[in-house]
């Protein structure tokens, strides 16, 4: 900005507050007609502003939540169900607020899976990109430590199993947890200091955000062919063309969140949340909230318990570096066959991790028949040393000898049978879990780092204005 | 089962092993009684239930009959304010004098003294218990969970209520499950064993409208008053949804063709 400015608005109010303050210009260039935008965007890049949208909901339906919620381990159950039932409009606020952190997370996620797709993690987007990553991370925070607050069995227990993680850091993991805890337990300094918390971070998204939109201004957006921008014939206003576009985009959200909000709000909900909290009585199966399930199994995939942690963190970390392992020129998958196949089974693998992060990790998928050797083992511990020796020398592959053993052991058939289902061999929930978890890292790791060398690109078009209708987004005429 | 009786039977006096081996061959262990005889709650259709369900005022009242005369026994409903009631069809005055019925502790008076009083409709419904202590020992060390959100606190919650008091007790239990004292077997609940008896019988309630009061009528009003208990606001809720959706119906409607409108030029 120069500084001596002066605004070129018409209306004299305007530019009398512009030239000092020029707010009107920094609107008009960041999202106005003053922003020249590709004009070739697709409906994947409405999801930026419907992020935006989320954030707005969530802070103004929290603050509202906010005037009525109390913030004590006694109260706080009592009083989300006071907004629920006594507070004028109250049920329509939570609902709101409950739902619309799950939105705002299938927002962000397609947000992000869109850059990953037309590469707009690259250069000269990195910062950008890293911004974004960590508006994620700042939003997981929230997103958990909001769900503490209504103080029922799953914000407690949640609050539990996740705070109790960082005990695995090395040295100076209990305190942590005690800082975290606010005591020796999950109680009410935890959760007054997560609400204040829950308060706080969202106006550090906030910011963050606003830093993201900076840097997304400096380059401009990227756009599905991926190349730049060549010249104005490139490029349309974003205002009037994107905002109309955003209009129908919010309304289309809006639609579907709504249908949850009004329809089945508590689709996304965990019942066992509609209990309060009691330390004394552990619910059967915590699971997070969805958004936090595929992290939670590349946690559970790794039997040390700092490893899980730390591979959980690398699995968002990985992503701030991610435009350095990238070392193909190309951005968009469009002109990457090999790229855009392997993007599809990392999605396919996103979902399969969430849902290996619900499932009981020891939930069998695939049987392989029984450990014989174990079996026989068993039953030698109950047969006199002779026969022993006999069985384990050689062990019999077949059940029926094996059951004759049992028999000669004293083992009834139904402890036999007990045995047998006891060392069945399966390819269960773990091994899936374990499997999709290396398969994330190799993509980012291995993959991505590989293809830029091997993969045949295919031609780029000139620019977006000539063949804006690539070979394969023109229809056959 | 006789081949693992005898088998057992013999492995005690031939090895005179601990009784215990022996039960432990006659019955299941807790986790096979469920995996073998836990049953999903049936489905019901209930008029509250899908978009545009709403509730059935008699069948509120109803269900609230069945809860005060039988499960306010042991089941609090802390939640419910007797002024909430004119929701499910009563009258204002309909109302004072349901509440005059019970007593509530109030104070303290002038003299510092704690006392009773009939309960005011702005008064909660009283809890038959003083305390969860209390409601333990009186029923065996179980605690019997405040209903006010039990049929959003379960999976499937009016499914599941309905069919845990409706049809869960019809079954014996079969034999190679252990019942011990104060547990009752029902296929519905998680564990299939739980400390509730039997609530509800053939008649056990006289209705003034005149419906039957089979066990499976009053499961089902019981449920249908507990979801409203636990969501008073449902109808008003599907009711404003209806209205926000056919405002997003043609904002969607608007906005795409002053979207067309405006990327005229753009792609030719
Ligand atoms: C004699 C006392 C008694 C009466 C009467 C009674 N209950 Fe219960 N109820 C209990 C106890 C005790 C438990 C706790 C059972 C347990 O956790 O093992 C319970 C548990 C429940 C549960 C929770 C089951 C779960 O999933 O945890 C529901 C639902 C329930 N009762 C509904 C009812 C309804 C509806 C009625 C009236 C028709 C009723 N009860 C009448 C004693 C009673
Ligand atoms: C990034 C934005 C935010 C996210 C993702 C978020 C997420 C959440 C979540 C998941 C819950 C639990 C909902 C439930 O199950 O009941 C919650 C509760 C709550 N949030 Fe937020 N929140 C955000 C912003 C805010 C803000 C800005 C405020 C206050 C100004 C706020 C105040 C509250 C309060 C008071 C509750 C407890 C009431 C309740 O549980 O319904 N939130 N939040």
């Amino acid at each position: 900005m120069a500084h001596n400015y002066q605004s070129k608005y018409q209306n004299p109010v305007i530019n009398w507050i512009d030239t000092r303050l020029p707010i009107f210009w920094l609107v008009d260039t960041a999202v106005g007609a003053g922003h020249p935008t590709p004009k070739n965007l697709n409906y994947w890049w409405n999801f930026g502003s419907l992020a935006g949208l989320c954030l707005v909901i969530q802070l103004i339906s929290g603050f509202v939540l906010a005037m009525h919620y109390t913030p004590h381990a006694d109260m706080a159950f009592a009083s989300v169900e006071h907004i629920m039932r006594d507070v004028n409009y109250g049920w329509r606020i939570r609902y709101i607020h409950a739902n619309g952190a799950s939105f705002f997370f299938v927002v962000v996620f397609i947000h992000i899976f869109r850059g990953l797709y037309y590469g707009s993690y690259k250069a000269p987007r990195e910062l950008l990109w890293m911004l974004g990553v960590t508006i994620l991370l700042l939003m997981m925070a929230t997103a958990f430590m909001g769900y503490v607050l209504p103080w029922g069995q799953m914000s407690f227990w949640g609050a539990t199993v996740i705070t109790n993680l960082f005990s695995a850091v090395p040295f100076v993991g209990d305190s942590i947890v005690t800082l975290l805890w606010g005591g020796f337990s999950v109680d009410n300094p935890t959760l007054a200091r997560f609400f204040s918390l829950h308060y706080l971070l969202p106006f550090v998204i906030t910011g963050t955000v606003i830093l993201h939109v900076w840097a997304l201004n400096m380059p401009g957006s990227n756009n599905p062919s991926g190349i730049d921008v060549k010249g104005p014939q490139d490029t349309i206003p974003f205002h009037p063309y994107y905002t109309i576009k955003d209009v129908f985009g919010i309304a289309v959200f809006l639609a579907v969140f709504c249908a949850f909000v009004f329809f089945m709000p508590n689709a996304l909900g965990h019942p066992d949340n509609y209990i309060p909290a009691d330390p004394l009585a552990t619910p059967s199966h915590i699971v997070p909230e969805w958004y936090f399930l595929p992290f939670y199994a590349i946690l559970r995939a790794v039997p040390d318990k700092l490893l899980g942690v730390v591979a959980m963190f690398a699995s968002i970390g990985v992503l701030f570096v991610l435009p350095w392992l990238d070392t193909s020129p190309v951005r968009s998958a469009t002109f990457r066959p090999l790229y855009k196949k392997f993007f599809w089974i990392f999605i396919v693998v996103c979902f399969g991790l969430g849902w290996c992060g619900q499932a009981d990790t020891d939930m069998p998928l695939i049987p392989f028949g029984e450990d014989e050797q174990a079996i026989a083992e068993n039953i030698a511990a109950r047969l006199p040393a002779d026969s022993r020796a006999e069985l384990l020398a050689n062990v019999p592959g077949d059940l029926k000898v094996l059951e004759t053993y049992a028999t000669r052991a004293g083992m009834s058939e139904a402890a036999f049978e007990r045995l047998v289902e006891k060392e069945k061999v399966t390819f269960d929930v773990l091994h899936l879990n374990r499997l999709l978890t290396a398969y994330y890292f190799f993509h980012f790791l291995v993959l991505i780092p590989l293809l830029g060398w091997f993969e045949k690109t295919r031609p780029l078009p000139e620019s977006l204005s000539s063949p804006v209708l690539s070979p394969s987004a023109m229809p056959a005429e | 089962m006789k081949k693992a009786l005898l088998s057992g039977f013999a492995a005690l006096t031939l090895l005179g092993a601990a009784p215990a081996a022996m039960a432990e061959e006659e019955y299941l262990t807790s986790e096979e009684a469920t995996e073998k005889y836990h049953k999903y709650p049936e489905h019901f259709s209930f008029p509250q239930s899908g978009i545009m369900g709403t509730f059935d005022r008699a069948q509120l009242q109803r269900g609230f009959q069945v809860y005060r005369e039988v499960c306010s026994a042991c089941h609090s409903l802390e939640r419910v304010a007797f002024r909430t009631l004119t929701q499910i069809g009563y009258s204002e005055e309909e109302v004072k004098a349901l509440a005059a019925e019970y007593e509530v502790q109030d104070g303290p008076d002038d003299d510092g003294e704690m006392y009773y009083r009939p309960a005011k409709p702005s008064d909660y419904i009283p809890s038959p218990y003083e305390n969860e202590q209390q409601s333990r020992a009186s029923n065996g060390g179980a605690y019997p969970p405040d209903l006010s959100l039990i049929t959003k606190a379960r999976p499937h919650g009016p499914d599941y209520v309905a069919s845990l008091v409706g049809l869960g007790y019809t079954d014996e239990a079969p034999e190679d499950v252990q019942v011990s004292d104060g547990q009752y077997y029902n296929p519905y609940f998680h564990t299939v064993l739980l400390a509730m008896a039997q609530p509800l019988y053939e008649e056990q309630v006289e209705y003034a409208d005149g419906t039957p009061a089979t066990i499976e009528q009053m499961a089902q009003d019981v449920t249908t008053f507990l979801t409203w208990a636990a969501e008073p606001s449902m109808e008003a809720r599907k009711r404003t949804g209806i209205g926000v959706m056919i405002f997003l119906a043609i904002l969607i409607v608007v906005s795409y063709v002053s979207y067309k409108k405006v990327w005229e030029d753009v792609k030719k």
